[in-house]
């Protein structure tokens, strides 16, 4: 079993969205630009098609979505400028970090840990969770510079910064589980 | 109604007529029905002029069926031959009403498929069945207050209902003989019944907290076009838990022992309902009861109440949160709140939601009845009615779908509130030489382990060609329609089999099930079903050649010769089954003419697609 993957488009999604290659992308755009495709496309204005026609506007509303979704994304519109540059990018590589990013996400970590006997627990928690987003800001700040002009960029730097984010996304994903325990344990 | 819609949205083929369509909120305690009339939304009454349906259903001795308010005093009478609340049922196992409900309200039958049946006095019946006779009562309503046949309906559903909620509420639509236009979750109506009124944009958080269950909806309203952003809620959190409180706070109070006599127990919560009724319009009110002749009294003070209530509303406050980090929402972007529910009458409730939003929560539309007007709203514009009107509703799916994987652990496929229709494709191979056959369990759930989700079925795929192991690629895609439905569809990829594999969820009810139901529900069965079978294929068969006739004028230019004859003759084939077929055959014919027009429909929605997109492409390279 391979992981899952998308339904493909013929188009790639910037050009179905009419949006040069770019990871700085006019999101006013983007969005209007959705609109118009789903005011298009969207099963609502098949309410009263034939079943055959709502099949497809099914298919192409998906294929818009997802394609948006990406796009909206700052992370998923990276990764997607990486891999459109020809890179197959490995989920599962373990590359060399930086031993200063290292030291950070280990402090996080930390802080992480003891958020539950904090007295405060939300408060400590929002804390992480505000430098976290903190720094996935300041790492998508270095993508944008490699990724605006995709045919120049330094494929091997964009893929360090992608997996420092995945770390990033790791530690996110604990600090919700454990939001998700204080909320049950209410 | 025309194809070329897609490219001057809801304009019908025959501009004058107007389409019937109403909005219908299915509720656990009541039900209502509204329509668009001569462009205002309003509930329609029942002759008395009442508007709320009991969601109530009496089955008696003699067959006869009673539906709403006239069933109620059945309960006392006939307590398992009446049958109230049947939605906490939908789309459930009898495992998982067993797991929720003890002890049991209804005597459950076990079936052979996975949809179980109450008995009552008049025989055995499904939840949907049960549902299918409310739809009913509210669908004849409809049509004779509106006075013709209804072309569609809107039916809302809570947000949080899973694929197999939403499937049963479809079949019992189905089985009432409406042609469902869309399951629009509750929310996202009551959102659409609001901002339409308003006109304005900007985040919208809608607050419903009913009787049994309370969820919370981020969406984004931006030129017509609402967009769900994130939901969340507690399936198990809602009025009656306030009742539950001030009830154990009355026998705390009055001393009373634990183990009370059920009518006096129900008594008291009764009481205590009324007391927190009254608590919104006074600032203090006397409890009184009847313990056997002896009257207890006791004074609850609006800020007593408000304590007791603070716990219950801080844990609707958790999952608002949550819901704003999903959508990832600043709490300071959201420019609306929208009350939904009964229970949003509390005023703590309000106070507390307008200090956690730091704004007033809206609260001029009824509560009860405002579902029911988005659904009409939107029903109105689905059938086309509104010429112009840019409503576009972008829902998403509530709980995040998954297959289980090795050691029990399940693998995410569409994460939750991903914006829906949606799908994903997923490969498989196969573990043995010449394996045709292959399951995929299919969960729903925010959980890691199989166990902690809902299990929605199993679904079997058949007729994979025999190959090495290993070595059969099937493709497998998971789609989520705008209906919040899962479709699961497969191909292996080497072969390029298709057709050959059939996928089959092992719940919900097949079409054979829906029919046989059909039967059993009419007095001159299999005729009339038959009849009326026919009727809905000529129908159908009336709006494809419709649609293809309007296409076929505008874009007929967009086919070569071959394929303008291919279709031609399919399409003069279909005319002639329809005039004197059978539904089979009208069916059959419908498919071949599907088959050659599949190339044509699809490079017209490209076309319309690119059209869309032009206009933009100018000021993109400009600036």
């Amino acid at each position: 079993m391979t992981s899952s993957e998308s339904i493909g488009l013929t188009q790639n999604y910037f050009e179905l969205f009419s949006l040069d290659v770019t990871f700085d992308i006019d999101s006013k755009n983007l969005s209007d630009n959705f609109r118009s495709l789903q005011q298009t496309v969207h099963p609502d204005r098949f309410a009263n098609a034939s079943d055959q026609e709502k099949r497809i506007s099914v298919q192409r509303a998906a294929q818009i979505n997802e394609a948006y979704q990406v796009l909206k994304s700052p992370q998923r519109r990276a990764r997607y400028i990486i891999e459109l540059q020809g890179i197959v990018f490995d989920d599962q590589a373990n590359p060399v970090m930086d031993p200063m990013f290292l030291m950070q996400q280990m402090e996080l970590r930390e802080g992480l840990s003891e958020v539950k006997s904090n007295p405060d627990p939300e408060a400590a928690l929002d804390k992480i969770l505000a430098e976290l987003k903190t720094s996935k800001k300041a790492i998508l700040t270095k993508l944008a510079e490699q990724l605006n002009t995709p045919d120049n960029a330094d494929l091997d730097k964009a893929s360090q910064l992608m997996h420092e984010l995945q770390f990033l996304d790791k530690l996110q994903h604990e600090s919700e589980i454990i939001e998700e325990e204080l909320m049950d344990s209410l | 109604m025309a194809l070329i819609q897609i490219s001057e949205p809801g304009q019908s083929s025959k501009p004058h007529e107007r389409k019937l369509a109403v909005g219908i909120d299915l509720g656990t305690t009541n039900s209502l029905v509204a329509s668009v009339r001569s462009g205002q939304a309003a509930i329609l009454p029942d002759i008395n002029g009442k508007e709320l349906l009991s969601s109530v259903v009496y089955y008696a001795k003699d067959k006869q069926i009673i539906v709403g308010d006239e069933a109620v005093p059945h309960k006392i009478s006939d307590p398992l031959s009446t049958l109230s609340s049947v939605k906490r049922y939908m789309g459930r196992s009898l495992d998982d009403i067993k797991s929720k409900e003890s002890p049991l309200h209804y005597e459950f039958v076990e079936t052979d498929s996975s949809v179980p049946r109450i008995h009552t006095q008049a025989g055995d019946v499904s939840a949907i069945e049960v549902s299918a006779e409310i739809l009913s009562v509210l669908k004849e309503r409809a049509e004779q207050t509106l006075g013709d046949e209804l072309t569609g309906a809107v039916i809302t559903v809570p947000a949080y209902f899973d694929d197999a909620q939403r499937q049963a509420t479809k079949d019992a639509a189905k089985l009432a003989g409406l042609n469902v236009l869309r399951l629009l979750n509750e929310p996202t109506a009551a959102a659409v019944a609001y901002g339409l009124d308003k006109g304005s944009d900007g985040v919208i958080a809608v607050y419903d907290l009913g009787g049994g269950t309370f969820d919370i909806s981020i969406l984004r309203l931006n030129k017509g076009v609402f967009e769900v952003l994130a939901t969340a809620g507690d399936t198990a959190l809602g009025g009656d838990d306030f009742d539950h409180v001030i009830s154990e706070w009355i026998k705390a109070e009055l001393k009373l022992n634990k183990s009370l006599e059920k009518s006096f127990q129900n008594q008291i919560v009764k009481t205590a309902c009324q007391a927190k009724q009254d608590l919104t319009t006074e600032l203090s009110t006397t409890v009184t009861l009847d313990n056997d002749g002896q009257t207890l009294t006791l004074e609850l003070t609006r800020d007593q109440l408000n304590s007791l209530l603070d716990p219950l509303i801080k844990k609707t406050l958790m999952p608002c949160r949550r819901a704003l980090r999903d959508a990832q929402v600043e709490l300071d972007e959201v420019t609306a709140v929208v009350m939904v529910g009964g229970s949003t009458r509390v005023l703590r409730v309000r106070d507390k939601v307008g200090e956690y939003f730091k704004q007033n929560p809206m609260v001029d539309i009824n509560p009860d009845t405002v579902v029911a007007i988005g659904a009409a709203i939107q029903a109105d514009v689905l059938v086309g009615n509104k010429a112009d009107d840019e409503l576009l509703l972008l829902d998403v799916v509530p709980l995040s779908l998954g297959l289980e994987t090795m050691g029990e652990l399940v693998e995410k496929i569409i994460p939750r509130n991903t914006t829906i229709p949606v799908a994903r494709a997923q490969e498989f191979t196969t573990y043995k030489d010449g394996q045709t056959a292959m399951s995929i369990h299919v969960v729903q759930g925010e959980r890691e382990l199989v166990s902690d989700c809902r299990s929605l079925g199993r679904f079997s795929l058949k007729g994979i060609p025999p190959l090495v192991a290993g070595s059969a690629r099937i493709r497998v895609t998971f789609q989520v329609d705008a209906d919040g439905l899962l479709h699961v569809s497969a191909r292996e990829e080497t072969t390029g089999v298709e057709s050959g594999i059939e996928v089959k969820p092992s719940y919900g009810l097949t079409d054979n099930e829906i029919e046989k139901m059909l039967i059993d529900s009419m007095e001159h069965a299999e005729e009339d079903v038959a009849a009326r079978m026919l009727h809905e294929q000529q129908v159908e068969a009336n709006r494809v050649l419709e649609a293809l006739a309007a296409a076929l004028e505008d874009d007929g230019d967009m086919l070569s010769a071959e394929e303008r004859a291919a279709i031609d003759t399919a399409a003069e084939n279909l005319i002639k089954v329809n005039l004197k077929g059978n539904d089979r055959e009208i069916k059959n014919a419908m498919e071949e003419l599907d088959k050659v027009a599949e190339v044509f429909v699809s490079r017209r929605m490209d076309s319309n697609i690119k059209k869309a997109m032009a206009g933009h492409n100018v000021d993109e390279f400009d600036g």
